[in-house]
């Protein structure tokens, strides 16, 4: 598949509708657009930042080198409780300076990490950012005009318990535009930053709102190519999460690849 | 043999210096250690154009070889060595690490930096190794003795002044070996 780089003008992006995306993306959703490639394809012209940031050349097997069979720790000492719950205000970490509340529709976001084998992977870190109700980033390259929240940074940390159990308070973001294409909007989402137990278990990722319109016109969550995949990345909303009289509760659980380190390893 | 189905991968998106860099995060050791060394180098698109929203990190052995085990990246005190390390691009592309050379963690074995590159418009991590110039060690590693010359040299630093340059190439001629250890 060739793109040229003059595809990727400023001009194609006023011009290039959504039709011209749908087109796009239901031309690479055959079983033959699909036949041999990864989970996440990384060649995938829809979105068109990846034309010129993917690899050509397969991926090299390596077998992992010790130093890849362990992955770094993070404890208390880097990550505060209170840091899984974005909506105590604007803070920079746990030393809150804000005391007004976000605006926004209050969430739970919670579930497991487990590895392949179904093992939770505990005690790991977790980081999330996200974007506000608005669908506005604290970011300086931020062009959407939708309002800041000066009581909403939209970043958190975990550690994940001893049962790979993870659990944020946020606000749920807004969709936002975005300059694929003319009038391209992402659906709704929190970036997830995951570590496990092993460094080839690095991942990260994004989890999106169930029943969202915009995934089937969103070049990136198209960019994965099986349903059941796909499907993973959309948390289910979940009544006992849901915490009376101040959140709704979202469950989204998440598999990291491996584990490569055998018990002959662990010792 | 694994039994559930991975969770895949998204793009890291433009905003990822909202939420991940902190401070010290590219400094492994505190400047003027010694033997600390700068790690650096620019990440490339397919066009040679430089990618000023990228994200690396780094997971290295210490220079005696042993793989850390203590926490505190995230709050540095100048003196325990996590031996991870992170750094968004600056707009320019580049990437910077203050840190030491990692000792081979094994009788016989090449050490090196294992990476791992996040960017916008990259729609998944891609993991690579960075392997120090010249060390008698690499003639016998698996993974470079898989590789033709072309591709060995793409993941071989090369010496500077300061310490180790480390070019990495998303695409093009110069395009990195990246790594599946599945």
């Amino acid at each position: 598949m060739t793109t040229t780089p003059a595809a990727l003008s400023g001009w194609e992006a006023d011009t290039l509708t959504q039709a011209d995306i749908d087109a796009e993306i239901a031309a690479l959703a055959t079983p033959a657009a699909l036949e041999g490639a990864p989970q996440t394809r990384l060649d995938y012209p829809p979105y068109r930042s990846s034309v010129l940031r993917h690899p050509t050349k397969e991926l090299r097997h390596a077998d992992p080198e010790t130093i890849e069979l362990w992955s770094p720790c993070f404890s208390e000492r880097d990550v505060h409780p209170l840091e899984s719950d974005l909506t105590l205000g604007a803070h920079d970490g746990w030393n809150s300076q804000a005391t007004g509340q976000p605006i926004g529709e209050r969430i739970t976001v919670s579930g497991r990490v487990l590895d392949g084998d179904g093992r939770p992977v505990a005690g790991q870190l977790i980081e999330v950012w996200q974007a506000n109700a608005a669908g506005r980033y604290v970011h300086k390259n931020e062009q959407h005009d939708a309002p800041l929240d000066p009581n909403f940074t939209g970043l958190g940390r975990a550690l994940t318990g001893a049962d790979g159990s993870y659990c944020f308070t946020t606000i749920k973001p807004g969709p936002y535009p975005w300059g694929n294409h003319r009038n391209a909007w992402r659906p709704a989402h929190i970036h997830f930053s995951f570590f496990g137990r092993e460094f080839t278990q690095r991942m990260i990722t994004q989890m999106y709102f169930p029943g969202d319109p915009l995934f089937a016109l969103d070049p990136i969550y198209q960019a994965i190519g099986d349903q059941r995949d796909r499907d993973a990345l959309v948390a289910t909303y979940d009544h006992d999460l849901t915490v009376p009289e101040h959140s709704l509760g979202f469950r989204w659980d998440v598999v990291l690849s491996g584990p490569r380190r055998t018990w002959m390893e662990e010792s | 043999m694994t039994a559930l189905r991975t969770t895949p991968g998204q793009t890291i998106g433009p905003y990822l210096g909202q939420g991940l860099p902190f401070p010290g995060d590219n400094q492994l050791v505190p400047f003027g250690t010694p033997g600390a060394i700068r790690l650096h180098g620019h990440v490339y698109a397919g066009d040679g154009s430089v990618i000023p929203d990228a994200l690396v990190e780094i997971w290295q052995a210490d220079a005696d070889g042993n793989v850390a085990q203590e926490a505190g990246s995230f709050a540095r005190d100048g003196w325990t060595f996590t031996g991870w390390g992170r750094t968004a691009c600056d707009r320019t592309g580049e990437f910077s690490f203050t840190t030491v050379l990692p000792g081979a963690t094994g009788e016989g074995k090449a050490p090196f930096f294992a990476v791992v590159v996040f960017a916008r418009g990259l729609l998944d991590k891609l993991f690579t190794r960075i392997y120090l110039p010249g060390h008698p060690a690499n003639a016998a590693d698996p993974l470079l003795a898989s590789l033709d010359e072309g591709e060995r040299s793409t993941l071989i630093a090369r010496a500077d002044e300061t310490g180790l340059r480390f070019d990495i190439h998303l695409q093009g001629a110069s395009e990195t070996v990246f790594l599946r250890h599945g």
